[in-house]
């Protein structure tokens, strides 16, 4: 009899539709891809597609969480796609000029100097945002514009290719059978749990990010806290700055991480944070990230012409928010999915209740589960 | 004065908003060529009188008639067609547009759908031109001050009422709180052009919160409270005095008894003291001294800068003269940090849009001051932290008693208490409340009223601000009067002081 107490709970979870639309693309695969869920051990590495979506999304990863942060103060970060190229062009072309490419303090070095260069363009948007009071999306809307000019001036316009062991491990090597970003990637989000949830960052965060003039009159130095999530948030772009001309063995200043701030707020959004600022939640951004990594991923296994890949993802990304709206829910499904705080039974007109509550999951999964495919055709 | 027909009627209006009542049968008239203030305390009822009178709220009973007709607007344009104007606080035109075309945006001059620019401006001119004002009205709205487009936004209504130029049309003027950013020179430049309609026959209804303006320029006036109509007089009948008695409405005599109880003398040394502190436009240069364990009420009516008056002890708003010491030593008040740090607490009147953080919980609002003070290096251990918050929500009774709920959720009373909450942890040695019981309930009331008193018998000063005369009293050692945006008084709260002695000092503005 606690069956539907039990599922009320489930659905109300902050995590449950960013994981059940993760759940659902996964699925969508298993028709055109039969062995999509399998792994296999192939030379001391593991592969499989799981592995790959991971794989291919660290770097969306990384900087989506740092997005998270920016967001949760009401901001937003436009240039981290910029700060991907700049870091990647400054590893790459320190570790081509080296007469040993792959010594190991050469590589260090380089990766030293990337992520400064990120940490300074995350100042500089801390500086305009914080100190200067200009509005965040034209802060940072500066680099990323100006950034990939600079990339291209680190880069002489070329593509930089190097041939360097170590640095390669970053974003294209192995580790204890899994690709080695998969451990960078759980590293940042470890740390990021660990420096807002363990401190009080995050709380205050929350409470810049919710009220503003509250945040002021409580005491809080919102001006600290607002440079810190941009540097931080730099910061992680430009570790994936370094996994993605890792991965290739190249930077690429007018391609690296082109468009991923676009696709990081996406998975910041999907992940259930408000881009009004305050509650935020780093484990809702990393489904989010996988995703829409998920979904780049399905596009390719189902045949989607090259040429429309971005309609489609559009189109799914539209039934993903919609799928989140409250609102929307209760008008479809029923109040029992959509009100939060409303009352148990479903009485909204239209909606298919089947009667016993116990029924109702596995239409409403059925409804859902058509709802991607049916944009397919 | 009183000319035998009134041009506009309203009789027994009834205004509900979701079964309160916030007109109970108000009667008022306005006579042609007469200023008629509207007087009230705040939530009196004033407001929704006018949108009620200007079609911007529907009525729910009652009648207007004007110029002898029954009318029912259905919307503010109705009004304005049926020759009542109105003017609001802030200022309702286009900057970016001239002068000439704010007057007549809407309605412009046109021939074959296109705008006669010439004959806009030549109108727009002569209108400007015949109500004594020098304006040009080609230049953009925004090259002139502030006060300046209020008089353009009065040009415009008045000229609302008709087709363009020659007399007015407009019967009605409306200026609701137009003086409340304007200086000493532009309010008479406002009066002027107020007297000058008069003497055109224009009937002009007038909000302010500045007595003194109500009496420079008003002929007659009426008085709201509680949504009900205690009285009409002429201005030249009724002396200030008598004006804020029938505005807070007590009698003076019953609150007498009361504040005897709460008088004790020992209060300790200097705490806090500014000096010379002030800002332009929030408040004039004030001197205060606040002793350790005192209670320092602030009376005045709404608008006499007692708010702002709070804002710069707390670093709130940043103080353009004076210093502040708190304990012997000078605090600098750039932001409330500096304050915080020297002890001082601020409860802002504001809850919701100053106080909470509606989507955090009640635990996070509670230690959120504390956690600020502390640094985000030094999280409030948990079993500290829930110890702390368990423990003030059940001295001050937050109800639900759920750490986790959302605040927003919360009830008026209890958002209050939460926020009490989160200064008393930090133990502040200077605790300023500025109406902490606004529309709350009367038993949250009386509780944090309860508190203040014990707060400042274990030694913790306090600021009260309170629009009830009563609670001030009640509470002070020491009482602070203000009006018009000056501290006028500090009086030593007594068996001797009474409620009307207060008064008395608000209505006139000196204490013997």
């Amino acid at each position: 009899m606690s069956t539907p107490s039990r599922w009320r709970a489930l659905t109300h979870h902050h995590l449950f539709w960013p994981t059940a639309v993760l759940v659902l693309l996964l699925l969508v695969n298993v028709p055109f891809t039969p062995d999509f869920f399998s792994i296999k051990m192939t030379g001391g590495h593991l592969y499989g597609s799981l592995v790959s979506i991971v794989l291919f999304g660290s770097p969306l990863i990384l900087v989506a969480v740092g997005m998270t942060l920016v967001i949760a103060t009401g901001g937003i970060d436009l240039s981290v796609g910029a700060v991907v190229a700049i870091t990647g062009a400054l590893a790459c072309s320190y570790i081509s000029d080296q007469a040993d490419q792959s010594a190991l303090s050469g590589v260090l070095l380089a990766m030293g100097i990337g992520l400064l260069a990120a940490v300074v363009c995350g100042l500089w948007n801390g500086f305009l945002v914080a100190r200067m009071g200009i509005q965040p999306i034209i802060a940072t809307l500066i680099i990323m514009v100006a950034g990939r000019g600079v990339a291209q001036l680190i880069t002489d316009g070329q593509i930089i290719t190097i041939n360097s062991e170590p640095y390669k491990l970053i974003g294209g090597g192995y580790w204890l059978t899994l690709p080695f970003s998969i451990f960078v990637v759980a590293v940042v989000v470890a740390i990021t749990v660990a420096l807002t949830r363990k401190t009080a960052l995050g709380l205050l965060v929350e409470s810049v990010g919710g009220n503003a003039e509250a945040s002021r009159l409580v005491g809080i130095r919102s001006r600290r806290i607002k440079i810190m999530v941009y540097v931080f948030c730099a910061l992680c772009a430009g570790i994936a700055g370094l996994m993605i001309s890792s991965n290739t063995s190249a930077a690429d200043g007018n391609n690296a991480g082109l468009w991923i701030e676009l696709d990081a707020i996406l998975a910041v959004v999907i992940g259930g944070t408000s881009l009004l600022g305050g509650r935020f939640s780093i484990g809702g951004t990393v489904v989010g990230a996988l995703v829409i990594q998920t979904l780049t991923t399905t596009i390719y296994t189902i045949g989607v012409p090259t040429q429309t890949n971005l309609v489609f993802k559009a189109a799914v990304v539209i039934v993903v928010c919609l799928l989140q709206s409250p609102k929307f829910r209760a008008k479809v499904f029923g109040a029992k999915f959509g009100a939060r705080f409303g009352p148990k039974s479903g009485s909204t007109p239209g909606a298919k209740d089947g009667g016993k509550p116990a029924a109702a999951p596995s239409e409403t999964a059925a409804t859902t589960e058509a709802a991607p495919q049916m944009e397919v055709s | 004065m009183a000319e035998p027909r009134p041009v506009l009627e309203m009789t027994g209006i009834v205004k509900e908003f979701s079964g309160v009542r916030a007109l109970s049968g108000v009667d008022f008239r306005l006579f042609p060529g007469e200023i008629h203030a509207l007087m009230g305390e705040n939530g009196a009822g004033k407001s929704t009188l006018i949108k009620v009178l200007t079609g911007v709220y529907s009525l729910d009973g009652g009648t207007i008639t004007l110029d002898g007709k029954s009318v029912l607007f259905g919307s503010p344009l109705q009004a304005q067609q049926a020759g009542i104007s109105t003017v609001y606080q802030e200022v309702n035109l286009c900057p970016n547009l001239s002068v000439a075309e704010n007057i007549f945006i809407g309605r412009e001059p046109t021939r074959a759908g296109r705008i006669q620019w010439k004959r806009l401006r030549r109108e727009a001119a002569e209108l400007v031109d015949r109500l004594g004002l020098d304006i040009d009205v080609t230049a953009p709205l925004s090259s002139y001050p502030l006060a300046v487009q209020q008089l353009v936004a009065i040009v415009r209504s008045v000229s609302t009422g008709d087709n363009l130029g020659g007399g007015s049309g407009t019967k009605v003027l409306v200026l609701d709180e137009p003086t409340s950013s304007l200086d000493r020179g532009e309010v008479q430049e406002l009066f002027r052009l107020m007297r000058q309609l008069k003497d055109e026959g224009v009937a002009i209804l007038f909000v302010s919160h500045f007595l003194d303006q109500i009496y420079e320029v008003c002929d007659r006036m009426t008085v709201l409270r509680n949504g009900t109509l205690v009285g009409e007089h002429m201005v030249a009948d009724l002396d200030q005095v008598g004006l804020v008695q029938l505005m807070i409405g007590k009698e003076l005599d019953q609150l007498e008894e009361l504040h005897d109880q709460q008088l004790r003398a020992d209060v300790g040394e200097s705490l806090l003291h500014a000096e010379g502190l002030g800002r332009v436009g929030a408040i004039d240069p004030f001197d205060l001294e606040i002793k350790k364990g005192e209670v320092v009420g602030l009376a005045g009516l709404l608008g006499s800068g007692r708010t702002e008056l709070a804002r710069l002890l707390f670093g709130a708003d940043q103080p353009d003269s004076g210093k502040v010491t708190i304990g012997g030593k000078q605090v600098s008040m750039s932001a409330p940090n500096d304050a915080i740090g020297a002890g001082v607490a601020f409860c802002s009147e504001n809850r919701k849009t100053e106080g909470l953080v509606p989507d955090l919980t009640v635990r996070e609002n509670i230690i959120l001051a504390l956690q600020a003070a502390r640094g985000w290096t030094r999280p409030i251990p948990a079993s500290q932290r829930d110890e702390l918050v368990a423990k003030y929500i059940k001295a001050l009774d937050i109800r639900p008693a759920n750490p986790e709920a959302r605040v927003g959720q919360l009830s008026g009373g209890n958002q209050q208490k939460v926020l009490l909450a989160r200064w008393l942890i930090t133990q502040p040695k200077l605790l300023i409340l500025d109406e902490p019981t606004r529309g709350i309930d009367v038993g949250a009331k009386a509780e944090i009223q309860k508190l203040v008193v014990s707060l400042s018998e274990d030694g913790m000063s306090v600021l009260y601000i309170a629009a009830e005369l009563e609670e001030v009293l009640r509470l002070s050692h020491t009482i602070g009067v203000l009006r018009d945006r000056r501290l006028v008084a500090q009086i030593a709260n007594g068996p001797e002081i009474t409620p009307s002695r207060i008064l008395e000092t608000i209505a006139s503005g000196e204490h013997e």
